[in-house]
């Protein structure tokens, strides 16, 4: 159907659609090499199963190169600038988001502005300030494409917990009468980062502050209910505070062998899917605080140098996709949420999204709350940072 | 000396030189110059000394520095003190070969699935505490930092069941070349006990063979990052991990300061190595004041009780470990506080993460072929020694250690600036060659005594008998060593197994083996399948040394001087 | 045949010379013997005469064969035989094929080779062990052994280190007996250097001191 859907519009032959045919037949016979998070298994199988799609109708091939962390990706980048090699280079697609994007923006490292030839970006709301037209605040600018929505929640263990804090605030009590029982990952990692963000836009006087890049000023006069919080919060933690687990993955193994009740995750379904893996116990349960929590779109983005650019670009399509989307919103499959805009799906793809299964653990849209907006990326790093000097002993 | 002996010495030295040293000194050149802040891809063209100021700021240097400082040589003195105690509390009941036996699967476990597992016996909710729970009435795991603890202990530990047996190893091998019993059995009728005789006898003759392994578990223990990750503390974590993560943090500009830590590190590692030289000084002064005050001394018999205890333990949480990766490969459900598991599967083998075996593929291609490389060359350096009739000048033992004593973070990253900048792509010949940069070493390690120990004269004899050079090495040397030079092969595919930051930096991420697939998995939280990527790992180089054993006791099976071992 | 040693002196590359300059004539089937106190360099010496003087050591003087200098040869060239005083029979080879190593090339065929090495299994005393494992071997069969595998070379030399000393009493009289029986018969010239003077008598040949030098 997508091939049809192809041809027919080469037939109309504007000029923007016959660019996309010559993408799409410069793309033919290419290797993607896709770098991308590899500690989530279904996230892998879910690539994989990409790249066999891609291969079936555009001759596209995909090859994860599976990271720890996604700065490698960036850092193999630099060194391939370093070294002068300014085509061919080894990273044809990354996942990306936050930081990582605005590093590599600013040191012109990215490959673009390509988002809005993609034939699949008119199901894309592309207008100023919608949710997959800023990364952290910082404007995408055709830089990278969506592929999925993130959504900071919390699990706990409904089994030993009757009930969850259901505000930042109420964690101090919660983690003074169950000592040793709640932790998060340290602030070096992303979903550590997160949690102190969640607490922070919750906890700040003035919380307009957190979307205008950071200045001295502005940080102590917002920050400061933050540290009184985390210095009653910290003592009651696991391990006294005075470690941390290394990811949101390590933790979640820490709830699944009951040496926390609460963990942290980006992705709503993961608790389901992650039950449905075996590697929680089923009586896991979602929440989110009171107020909503912060929510972020993953992208993929080109590097400047890649090799495949054009094979990279019909990935980045084919993720929009709404059949693609539909298929990865699959709680048996992925689970998590879609980046289209509802309003611009036809009748046929809305009712593929409204025919998904469902779980115990999966939240329905209304229990997760209002989305939070990113801080502007600046705020992050100024927050770790200090973090790092008040907490790293 | 014959002129075809010195064009061999000759070509052999040069792919040494060229092949692997002249990278590593480029590689450190790079890094040297990010780390006084020159790094042209990021607009940085000026000399200065910002970054080691920005390293010296930030925050938790100090600890981690001390971290690094502690359990490098901790694990390193301790491990040494507990193989010598072992070792001259059993020696006379154990042979080489029963020990090599007894310490292979410890040997060829790769660091991070031995961390892997031991960070589950050991844990408040692992095995350990799952065997106590019932009894002591935990429903829930302790809150106590056993593993990851502020000190250090946890990440001690982890490295002392790895070096440990190497240690044993290469003293078990060492004391095969000394009279030990007549040694003995003389200091022992001149009055003194075993323990003085071991102390004020044995051991002054075994340190000089084993000074140049003990240099080499002190580089790795001072550099190591996988197993630090994983049983280390975090916040702050020693100097190699957050080196590697500063190296890949979103900020490409922390690349200046993580640049000046590798070569803080570099620096670490020489003045460890310095100090161990002042204690050996020292040592040698003191030993031989109390040598010569002829003082039988007390007993050091308990002393040398507890430290075989100690290494029992050691070795018996070691062997938990690698059983309990084996349990978690095939479980489902295993919670606390569960003894086994409640439910079993064998989905982590067979499901569709189940990509192991092109890792499988890829890792038993990268052995054999770094491991075959690597025999050649260490092979043809020996033959040319022979031809040339010339023991080894220090400096070419130093050359073929390098690689080993420079920490791998040190280089890495500029040996790859540099080898993109030649125009080589990075990929499989990439990884092959950088492997080979760390698993040459250890096969001469492991192949220069044997050859040594091979009857000169039995080659005078080959040469009066007409065989020339060519003929002498493939019909007597190497047929006569295949047991040795098979054992050499084992060693290299199990390093080139367990090697991590080469294949991850020079494979651009591309080549996938079963370390950098266990590595990334181990970021995420399934034991399961870490599981199954651990026993493979520890699978393959058991295979190897399965193999080296079971080849010359088949081919040698009607030679009874070479088929029981020896050689 | 016969081996002359003219002025051969030996010396550390640095140092004083191990001993005085040697000059002897060995002539077909004779066994010279070359006595001397341990540490004066007699294994040192037939190292030099044999090729495989170990470096940092040079030879003065000069190797004659038939009066054809071998001086600057490599050992394998030089037809230079030698025999220890353990056999040093090839551990991974059979006791047939250990003969069979040293048997020249120019002889073709399988047969023949065959043939030529269980003739000299028969000589030793050793018919039907061609299979053998060496290391099965007693410690006379393995010294004959070692002794035809010498002799199949067709040295036109002999060298001998000692060659009787790890044999007990009864077998190294046997062994002399069957040694010097063989380099007679065959008129081949042989050095050997010991300790044991009744060596030097069965030899039956001159004897040469080797002298340490004194620095004058």
């Amino acid at each position: 159907m997508i091939r049809l859907f192809a041809l027919a519009l080469s037939l109309f032959a504007t000029p923007a659609l016959a660019d996309w045919q010559q993408t799409l037949d410069a793309a033919r016979g290419q290797t993607v090499y896709w770098s991308a998070w590899g500690g989530d298994a279904r996230t892998n199988a879910f690539i994989s199963w990409v790249g066999e799609r891609t291969e079936a109708l555009y001759g596209v091939r995909v090859e994860q190169v599976k990271l720890s962390d996604t700065a490698e990706a960036v850092t193999r980048v630099i060194s391939e600038k370093a070294a002068g090699r300014d085509e061919g280079g080894s990273v044809d697609l990354i996942w990306i988001n936050g930081p990582n994007f605005l590093a590599m923006k600013a040191q012109g490292l990215l490959h673009g502005p390509f988002v809005a030839d993609l034939p699949n970006a008119r199901y894309l709301d592309l207008g100023p300030g919608s949710p997959v037209s800023v990364d952290f605040t910082v404007p995408v600018e055709g830089m990278e494409s969506p592929w999925r929505l993130a959504r900071f929640v919390f699990t706990y263990d409904s089994a030993r917990v009757d009930a969850p804090p259901r505000r930042m605030a109420d964690f101090v009590d919660w983690a003074a009468a169950h000592p040793g029982r709640f932790t998060h990952p340290g602030p070096s990692n992303f979903m550590g980062a997160t949690f102190l963000k969640q607490a922070l836009i919750e906890l700040a006087p003035d919380a307009s502050v957190l979307q205008d890049p950071v200045n001295d000023a502005a940080f102590d006069a917002a920050t400061a209910p933050l540290w009184d919080w985390y210095d009653a919060l910290r003592p009651n933690l696991w391990r006294g505070g005075r470690t941390f687990p290394e990811n949101e993955s390590v933790q979640q193994q820490l709830l699944n062998d009951g040496e926390v009740d609460i963990a942290m995750s980006f992705d709503p379904a993961s608790a389901a899917a992650v039950i449905a893996d075996g590697l929680l116990p089923e009586s896991v349960r979602v929440f989110v605080p009171e107020g909503g929590s912060i929510g972020n779109v993953s992208f993929v983005a080109i590097p400047y140098n890649a090799a495949n650019a054009e094979g990279a670009e019909v990935v980045a399509n084919f993720l929009l996709d709404p059949a693609t989307q539909a298929h990865m919103q699959n709680i048996e499959v992925l689970g998590a949420f879609s980046v289209l805009d509802p309003s611009r799906l036809d009748a046929e793809a809305s009712a593929a999204f409204d025919a998904l299964p469902t779980a115990p653990a999966l939240p329905d849209l209304a229990e997760l709350g209002p989305t939070l907006l990113e801080p502007h990326a600046s705020w992050m790093t100024r927050l770790t940072d200090e973090w790092a000097r008040r907490y790293v002993e | 000396m014959s002129h075809e002996g010195r064009l061999l010495r000759a070509a052999v030295l040069a792919a040494v030189a060229l092949g692997l040293i002249a990278p590593i000194a480029a590689g450190l050149w790079q890094t040297g110059r990010a780390a006084f802040g020159v790094l042209p891809a990021l607009g940085r063209d000026a000399v200065s000394l910002g970054p080691w100021q920005d390293l010296a700021g930030l925050p938790g240097f100090a600890t981690s520095l001390r971290l690094t400082l502690v359990t490098g040589l901790g694990a390193t003195l301790l491990s040494l003190l507990l193989a010598t105690g072992f070792c001259a509390a059993v020696h006379a009941r154990m042979t080489r070969i029963a020990g090599a036996r007894m310490l292979t699967p410890f040997l060829a476990i790769p660091h991070a699935a031995m961390a892997v597992g031991l960070a589950f016996v050991l844990a408040p909710s692992g095995w350990i505490a799952r065997m106590i729970a019932p009894l002591a009435g935990w429903e829930r795991p302790p809150d106590i930092a056993i593993v990851n603890d502020g000190w250090g202990l946890a990440l001690m530990v982890g490295l002392m069941v790895k070096e440990v047996p190497f240690l044993l190893l290469v003293i078990l091998s060492a004391l095969s070349q000394i009279p030990v019993a007549r040694h003995m059995a003389a200091g022992r009728a001149l009055g003194y006990g075993r323990g003085i005789v071991w102390i004020k006898i044995i051991m002054p003759q075994v340190w000089p063979l084993i000074r140049l392994p003990v240099w080499v578990v002190l580089a790795y223990a001072l550099s190591v990052v996988d197993m630090a990750i994983i049983l280390g503390p975090s916040n702050p974590p020693t100097l190699a991990v957050a080196l590697t993560r500063w190296f890949f943090d979103p900020d490409p500009l922390m690349i200046l300061p993580a640049s000046a830590g590798a070569i803080l590190q570099a620096g670490i590692v020489a003045g460890g190595v310095a100090l161990l030289l002042m204690l050996e000084a020292a040592g040698r002064r003191l030993g031989r004041w109390w040598l010569r005050r002829g003082g039988r001394g007390l007993s050091a018999e308990p002393g040398l009780w507890a430290a075989s205890a100690a290494v029992m333990v050691l070795m018996a949480a070691g062997a938990l470990a690698m059983v309990s990766l084996a349990v978690w490969s095939l479980a489902w459900r295993w919670s606390f506080p569960q003894i086994l598991p409640q439910s079993w599967s064998l989905k982590p083998w067979t499901g569709a993460q189940g990509g192991w075996m092109r890792a499988l593929g890829n890792t038993a291609l990268l052995a054999g072929a770094t491991a075959g490389l690597s025999l050649a060359l260490a092979i043809a350096w020996l033959e040319g020694e022979d031809r040339a009739r010339r023991a080894r000048a220090p400096w070419a033992e130093a050359l073929i250690y390098l690689p080993l004593l420079i920490p791998q973070i040190g280089f890495l990253y500029g040996l790859n600036v540099g080898f993109l900048r030649i125009g080589l792509p990075s990929g499989i010949w990439a990884v092959i060659w950088a492997q080979t940069l760390f698993v040459f070493p250890y096969v001469m390690i492991a192949l220069s005594d044997p050859w040594r120990a091979l009857d000169a004269r039995m080659i005078r004899a080959a040469a009066a008998l007409g065989a020339g050079p060519g003929r002498r090495l493939w019909t007597v040397k190497l047929p006569v060593l295949l047991r040795p030079i098979l054992t050499a092969a084992a060693i290299g595919v199990a390093v080139s197994v367990a090697q991590y930051l080469p294949t991850l930096f020079m494979g651009a991420g591309r080549v996938a083996t079963l370390t950098t697939e266990a590595v990334t998995l181990s970021s995420g939280s399934d034991r399961r399948v870490t599981g199954v990527y651990a026993t493979l790992q520890a699978g393959l180089p058991f295979a190897a040394y399965l193999a080296a054993f079971l080849i010359p006791a088949l081919v040698h099976r009607n030679r009874r001087a070479l088929a029981g071992g020896g050689a | 045949m016969s081996l002359d040693l003219d002025a051969l002196c030996i010396r550390p590359a640095t140092g004083a010379a191990l001993f005085r300059p040697l000059t002897l004539h060995v002539p077909p089937g004779e066994v010279v013997t070359v006595m001397g106190p341990s540490g004066v360099g007699k294994s040192t010496l037939l190292d030099a005469i044999g090729g495989h003087l170990a470096h940092g050591f040079r030879a003065s003087g000069r190797v004659r064969l038939n009066g054809r200098d071998v001086t600057g040869l490599p050992a394998e060239a030089r037809r230079i035989g030698l025999m220890f005083q353990d056999a040093l029979l090839f551990p991974h080879l059979s006791v047939g094929d250990n003969l069979a190593f040293g048997l020249p090339p120019g002889l073709r065929g399988r047969a023949n080779r065959r043939a030529a090495v269980e003739a000299a299994l028969a000589q030793a005393g050793l018919a039907g062990l061609y299979a053998r494992d060496p290391a099965t071997l007693s410690g006379g069969q393995r010294a004959r052994a070692a002794l035809m595998r010498t002799l199949l070379a067709e040295p036109a030399a002999l060298l001998l280190d000692e060659p009787f000393s790890n044999l007990d009493a009864g077998l190294r009289q046997e062994m002399r007996d069957f040694t010097f029986g063989h380099v007679t018969a065959r008129g081949v010239p042989a050095l050997m250097v010991t300790h044991d003077p009744e060596d030097a008598a069965a030899a039956g040949g001159p004897v040469v001191a080797l002298k340490g030098y004194c620095p004058p």
